[in-house]
């Protein structure tokens, strides 16, 4: 089983978190900040396993991590899953994002963590994997993702939203005020 | 300025998406968390709005607001609100969120049982699909119990897509609402063959999940576990399965035995690294649960340690840290083929990567032995010095402390270098393990007498330059080495050189800086000293030397009467009121020494850390029984214990316990027992690692001390463990010559000590004796301590709940079929009713559809569906083939006559198979273990068959339309040899399918039928069981040794085979560096490491102890294989024994024949009619004479001795297939006839199939 899936940053900062058991919101900014504290010191050529953070599990749990660019993508196992098995679904994971984000970066992830949680569940489902095959995972987002573009999409919903606005009898305003200079760089995720 | 206001009042106002909530965090950098707050006002105002679209918007954003920490449990509603959509898109963000935030003791849960079931069925599939998703992630039992059944009749929906999630889902469901576990099992188990892999990967996912927790209940399933790990390719499968079967083999040895074969195929053939390390770590699993002393197993040992040594020496760090993780499984039961890897596993510890290291430890551990305990321990200490960063340091500390202490001290033989480590150890800055050191010096100094006077001595050194150290060690846990110090020089004062010095040391002021437990034993122990100063003073003719003591003594401890420490300032003052005293004795001359060394008079004895909890309870005696009158509540409750105490009142002088009888007692124990392992606050004892039960426990029993000091022990200074070092090997070397002189006299050395402790050394390690005979105090253990057994499982684990027999499910309907209690719930209308969406058409379809199941079955022929519904749900155990389809289109066919047959049907199996399922169940997976290749339990199957058989027919009789369930085919099939097994199942499988196609047509089924109860009645004849056969046979043999082998074709590669030679020692002496070599011819060869040269032998990779034997594999390599063989060879070896060794050779040849070319592959008999109908095949025959055996005995032996497979058989015809490993098609057909058996054959070599005749002739001349 799976227990928990957590995205950050080289900063700490979670990108996503996906936890398969109940932790409250305390306790899961907790979890991450210790996850971070024990991934971020390990250089890049050591080995993938940690054991255990003393927070989430215990002696038979594992966190398996990869470090791409500036991101960290660490599951937190037990015993019953294959450790290089979870590297590689790790793996598949984050090429499904390439493929489905077209060069996925970190931007990709900040503003989209809800399409990123949708490629997630395609993958992994309450803490148990569920495909593995990438065309297959890829697949079913799209066509989840045509269905949402058919019913008009979340975009709809600023419009809406607006309208609702209007009615509210507030002034009308322009929609992109100002967005703010989004200078950071971040390499893309894509060599592997 | 007015901009601002105005753009502060949109921002605040205007409705942003996720993306605009992000960037706006991102923009307010320094106020965070106040424009997060505006934000989550915003939030709530658009929560208030009508507009769903506004909403899903909102709980979007609170999605990407929980992850940053906030808690949004108060939009729970809104949230479900969102769910409840019809629209995909904002269905998706509610379940998102829900699955985010939800969990069991959200409230509204209860709200979404409706809305999730409507999803569940509806007609788009990712409707229901998100909805799985999301329920995965906060199922209840509530919602656990109310969904069970829609997310069952979902795992044979049409789509894969959601199989697979509800497959899944399951898992959740069953922990959530563990009664669901026995009826969905069938259905879950038969997921495991479904045709989409994405599907069976689910289902091998869920049941591994299922069975790691309670292994023995899944047992059974290892045969179909089996199949797929040979037949799937899909490595996230394979993986699972192999390691369930790591959790089923511990369960069942035979498992083991029979998985090593094609584990070490797949270890040989899989590229994947994940698969191999997998295969390894079961390999390893199975290889732990066999009994030792197998010896074909050491091979497989042998090749786990190599692919793994193989993972360690990768330059990846994920596999190194892998490889010695799995090393340390080894370890744990073959130690010796771990320990020959000693020097990579030194190596890792100087990797740069801590997870290496640590895991390098580890080993460490397992691999010591008295001989190199001093050098590993040395290394560890240069590492100490080096390492940076506390943690690891300690870690090493540690360590080497559990090297060292190990076993009871097993490996260490010179205990001074021991305590010289130990005293070493305390100059590390930083460390937290100062009472580590501190309780193993303690435990040393008191447990192993003979050292004693070397501790004291060297503890006294350490208080004496304490005060170097104490700067610092008052911040570190350091100064917990003082403690034992103390305790230590005063304790065994009387083997101190200079107590007086001592004395001093313990009194210096600085003293009064250390933590208040450790001041209380320097005061305490000053008075020990002081005794035996007085002591040794008062002999003396001047007894001035006396006074000053005490003169000491009472000018020093004032400091410590004035301490802040309760127990010190009790203790100091006490004994400075003791010492007050004396003084004034001695200044009238009067000899106190001998009065006040009696207060420390007697000696400590050391006791285990669980006597207090093993002393028995004495006979009779009740703790639980009332000591005085319980209050009274009622009279009836009281009656019982005031009778037993009225009675003891009249007798006072009997204890009242006698009435209680020995039945009464335990019962009360084991009530209290799990009345203690319910109770949380019942602080259990942590286990001890060391268990030591004596018997005979009081000082006199404890083994005097034999001091035999080979060294000197007075070392000046600190000690410098390296010293000990260079001792221990001199007195290794002189003892080893002595040993060597002695023997040449041929007068036997008395061993005196404790013979135990040398047996479980290996054989050279006897070699080395202990410094001196040291006997290690066993600590004491109250009388009839028994051994408890503590390993309480932890009563709050979801998974106990999931210990349900399903055994008896599917296959073996019967024994426990399942009640009707047991069934999932369905709606009833009432829930219909409380629903508060209403009216779904397909809901309610539902609703008609399951109802009946509920109604007693007096209205069966009302409704159709009804009828299918029940139909379905009673006879669920045989009939889980049938497919929905199928029944649909039945159901005009079906109307009339069906329901009535079927439930007669089930009435008679279930009368019928009652008293026989069980056993055949149990000879089921017994057969399948049984790893002979020729059924040594056709007995007991036939048995199974014969009363299985007239069930089969009553039931096709009686309902024309169920079809002998398909275990039944099974146990029918399996009562052939083992070897055929693979082929059987594919080949049932076929035939299953075929019926699934014929299923209309009843005559088919008919014929089909009686076609499979001939094969049975001819199983059923053949009881006879089958002589054990062997492949191997004799290569060589000399007095020495003896050699047998076997010849096996490799699949993967068409032109090596591999030779298996069992080597076994048959003289007393060890037989060593043992050098396989072989004449190579042209076409074939013997294959060589690369690098030497044609004619060098190979290393056989292990030695053999007297007795031993062991398996090796040798790969050749060969060209044609149409014609056989023979190689010359030799073996050279050397025999060594006590006075000698000499260098033997033995010649021996090996004799490739075309047989064994051949491998065991199944074929159909459909392929197998094409193959003999292409014509490509020269035909070829043979007839035996006097052939005196069963046709079945054989059919095995051509079977086993010659790798075929039976294709199909009909009475004493049969016909038979093989392969050769470069694809030649061998097809037979075997005829018996009394004696006379013919053999027609074909094959596309004729070279070889006359080859391979002529071998078969031989071997049935042979017996």
């Amino acid at each position: 089983m799976i227990k928990a899936i957590l995205i950050f940053n080289n900063h700490g900062k979670p990108r996503l978190i996906r936890f398969y058991q109940y932790f409250t919101e305390d306790m899961q900014q907790q979890i991450i900040r210790e996850t971070f504290h024990l991934v971020s010191k390990r250089d890049d050529n050591v080995c993938n396993f940690l054991e255990g953070g003393s927070l989430i599990g215990g002696s038979d749990y594992k966190l398996i991590y990869r470090h791409y660019a500036t991101l960290y993508f660490v599951f937190c196992v037990d015993s019953s899953e294959s450790e290089l098995g979870i590297l590689d679904l790790i793996q598949v994971f984050v090429e499904t994002l390439d493929k489905c984000f077209e060069n996925v970066c970190e931007l990709d992830l900040i503003f989209h963590m809800d399409k990123v949680h949708y490629i997630l569940q395609e993958v992994v489902m309450g803490g148990m994997v569920l495909e593995t095959n990438m065309n297959e995972i890829v697949a079913q987002v799209e066509v989840q993702n045509r269905m949402e573009k058919s019913e008009g999409g979340l975009s709809a919903a600023p419009a809406r939203a607006v309208s609702a606005v209007k009615n509210m009898n507030l002034p009308e305003i322009p929609r992109n005020i100002n967005i703010g200079d989004i200078n950071i760089k971040v390499p893309s995720l894509s060599p592997f | 300025m007015a901009l601002k206001i105005v753009k502060g009042s949109i921002d605040r106002m205007f409705d942003k998406n996720l993306q605009d909530l992000v960037r706006g965090i991102r923009n307010h950098k320094e106020d965070e968390a106040k424009y997060i707050s505006t934000c989550i006002d915003e939030i709530k105002q658009e929560l208030k709005q009508d507009n769903i679209a506004v909403k899903a918007n909102a709980v979007c954003k609170l999605t990407y607001l929980q992850m940053l920490g906030y808690d949004v449990s108060w939009a729970a509603f809104n949230i479900v609100e969102v769910m409840s959509s019809s629209k995909f898109t904002y269905k998706r963000i509610g379940y998102l969120a829900a699955s985010q935030c939800f969990h069991e003791s959200t409230d509204v849960i209860m709200l979404t049982t409706n809305q999730i079931r409507k999803d569940l069925s509806s007609p788009n599939q990712y409707d229901t699909g998100v909805a799985l998703t999301g329920l995965s992630c906060f199922v209840t039992p509530d919602l656990a119990r109310d969904l069970a059944n829609d997310i069952m009749t979902l795992m044979s929906h049409t789509k894969p897509y959601i199989r697979k999630k509800a497959v899944l889902i399951m898992y959740k469901v069953f922990l959530k609402y563990p009664e669901s576990l026995r009826p969905a099992f069938p259905r879950l188990k038969e997921k495991l063959e479904d045709p989409d892999p994405g599907v069976q990967s689910a289902a091998v996912n869920v049941i591994c999940e299922l069975a790691r927790r309670n292994p023995k209940n899944y047992l059974s399933l290892a045969p179909l576990f089996f199949k797929l790990m040979t037949s799937s390719t899909n490595n996230w499968v394979l993986i699972k399965i192999i390691k369930l079967f790591g959790a089923l083999t511990p369960l069942e040895p035979r498992l083991g035995k029979k998985l090593i074969e094609p584990l070490t195929n797949l270890i040989h053939s899989t590229s994947a690294m994940s698969l191999l390390y997998e295969c390894v770590n079961t390999v390893i699993a199975v290889l732990i649960s066999l009994s030792s002393g197998m010896p074909n197993h050491s091979a497989s040992i042998q090749l786990c340690v190599q692919k793994l040594r193989i993972l360690i020496e990768d330059s990846d760090q994920n596999l190194k840290y892998l490889g010695l993780l799995a090393m340390s499984k080894i370890l744990k039961t073959h130690p010796k083929s771990v320990q020959s890897h000693k020097d990579l596993i030194l190596q890792c510890l100087d990797d740069k990567d801590e997870s290496i290291r640590l895991r390098a430890l580890d080993l460490l551990y397992g691999m010591v032995s008295k001989k190199n305990l001093m050098e590993i321990v040395k290394k560890l200490m240069l590492h100490v010095d080096k390492a940076e960063g506390t943690t690891y340091r300690d870690e090493l500390l540690t360590k080497i402390i559990d090297i060292c202490s190990q076993s009871n001290y097993q490996y260490i033989t010179n205990f001074e270098w021991y305590i010289s480590i130990l005293v070493e150890l305390t100059r590390l800055e930083g460390t937290r393990h100062g009472h580590l050191i501190a309780s193993q010096m303690l435990d040393v100094a008191i447990r192993v007498k003979a050292i004693r006077a070397f501790a004291v001595a060297q503890m006294a050194t350490l208080l004496d330059n304490a005060h170097l150290l104490t700067g610092n060690m008052q911040r570190n846990g350091i100064c917990e080495v003082s403690y034992a110090a103390a305790w230590i020089c005063g304790e065994f004062s009387e083997h101190l050189e200079n107590p007086m010095q001592t004395l001093e040391a313990m009194l210096r002021p600085k003293v009064a800086t250390l933590p208040g437990h450790i001041q209380a034993v320097y005061v305490q122990n000053a008075a020990k000293l002081f005794a035996t100063v007085l002591k040794s003073q008062e002999g003396n003719t001047d007894s001035t030397a006396a006074q000053e003591t005490s003169q000491l003594m009472i000018e020093r401890l004032p400091l410590f009467v004035q301490s802040a420490n309760l127990e010190v300032q009790e203790r100091a003052s006490c004994i400075l009121q003791l010492v007050k005293y004396i003084q004034k004795l001695q200044q009238k001359d009067v000899e106190v020494a001998e009065e006040v060394s009696a207060l420390f008079a007697g000696e400590l004895n050391p006791v285990a850390p669980k006597a207090q909890k093993k002393v028995p309870v004495p006979e009779g005696l009740d703790l639980d029984a009332w000591i005085n009158e319980p209050p009274s509540e009622s009279e009836s409750e009281d009656e019982q214990p005031k009778a037993i105490f009225t009675k003891e009142e009249t007798k006072h002088s009997r204890p009242r316990h006698i009435e209680v009888d020995e039945k009464e007692l335990a019962r009360r124990r084991e009530a209290r027992k799990q009345e203690q392992a319910n109770n949380p606050f019942y602080i259990k004892a942590s286990p001890s690692s060391q268990k030591v039960y004596q018997d005979t426990p009081g000082v006199e029993h404890i083994p005097v001390v034999q001091i035999d000091l080979s060294v000197p022990l007075k070392v000046p200074g600190l000690p410098m463990s390296d010293q000990y070092v260079k001792l221990e090997e001199e007195r290794r070397q002189k003892e080893r010559a002595e040993k060597k002189k002695k023997e040449k006299k041929k007068r036997k050395e008395k061993r005196s000590g404790r013979g135990k402790k040398h047996d479980s050394g290996p054989e050279s390690e006897e070699d080395i004796t202990p410094a001196h005979m040291v006997d290690i105090v066993t600590e004491e253990m109250p009388e009839n301590a028994l051994p408890s057994d503590d390993d309480d499982k932890d009563p709050n684990d979801p998974h106990k709940a999931l210990d349900i027999d399903l055994d008896n499910l599917g296959e073996m309907a019967g024994r426990r079929p399942l009640a009707d209690s047991e069934k999932l719930p369905v709606r009833s209308h009432r829930a219909v009713e409380a629903a508060k969406s209403p009216g779904e058409d397909g809901d309610a379809e539902t609703v008609a559809t399951q109802q009946p199941k509920k109604k007693s079955g007096k209205d069966k022929r009302d409704d159709k569906k009804k009828d299918k519904d029940k139909e379905r749900k009673k006879s669920k155990d045989e009939k889980k083939k049938k497919k929905h389809k199928h029944e649909e289109k039945e159901e005009d066919l079906l109307r009339g006559e069906v329901h009535e047959p079927v439930v007669q049907s089930e009435g008679i199996s279930q009368v019928a198979e009652l008293p026989t399922s069980t056993s055949a169940e149990v000879s089921d997976l017994d057969f399948w273990l049984s790893n002979a290749p020729v059924p040594s339990n056709t007995q007991e199957a036939a048995t199974v068959a014969a009363a299985e058989a007239p069930v089969a027919e009553v039931v096709s009789g009686a309902a024309q339309d169920s079809e002998p369930d398909e275990p039944k085919d099974t146990e029918m099939e399996e009562t052939k040899s083992s070897k055929h097994k693979k082929k059987k199942q594919k080949k049932e499988k076929e035939e299953k399918e075929k019926k699934k196609k014929k299923r209309h047509h009843h005559h088919h089924r008919h014929s089909d039928g009686g076609g499979e109860e001939s094969v049975q009645n001819g199983t059923v004849e053949e009881e006879e069981p089958l002589p054990s056969m062997s492949n191997y046979c004799l290569l060589a043999e000399n007095s020495y040794i003896k050699m047998v082998y076997d010849i096996q074709g490799n699949l993967q590669d068409g032109s090596q085979v591999v030779v298996s030679v069992i080597f076994e020692n048959k003289c007393d002496s060890f037989l060593k560096s043992m050098e396989f070599n072989v004449l190579d011819s042209l076409n074939s060869k013997l294959q060589r490491p690369e690098g030497s040269g044609p004619h060098d032998g190979l290393t056989v990779p292990f030695q053999l102890p007297p007795g031993v034997s062991n398996e090796a594999r040798f790969v050749f390599t060969v060209q044609s294989i149409v014609m056989p063989q023979k190689l010359k060879g030799t073996l050279t070896f050397i025999v060594k024994n006590e006075e000698s060794s000499t260098h033997e050779k033995l010649d021996f040849k090996l004799h490739f024949t075309c047989t064994s070319y051949l491998i065991t592959t199944p074929c159909y008999s459909d392929a197998y009619a094409k193959l003999l109908e292409s014509g490509d095949l020269k035909g070829s025959s043979l007839k035996l004479e006097g052939v005196n055996m069963p046709f079945h005995h054989l059919l095995a032996r051509i079977c086993f001795h010659h790798h075929f497979s039976v294709v199909e058989r009909i009475d004493s015809c049969s016909s038979m297939y093989s392969r050769s490993i470069q694809g030649h098609h061998v097809c037979l057909l075997v005829k018996s006839s009394g004696q006379t058996v013919s053999i027609d054959a074909k094959c596309d070599e004729p070279t070889m199939l006359g080859n391979v005749l002529d071998e078969i002739k031989q071997t049935f001349s042979q017996c």
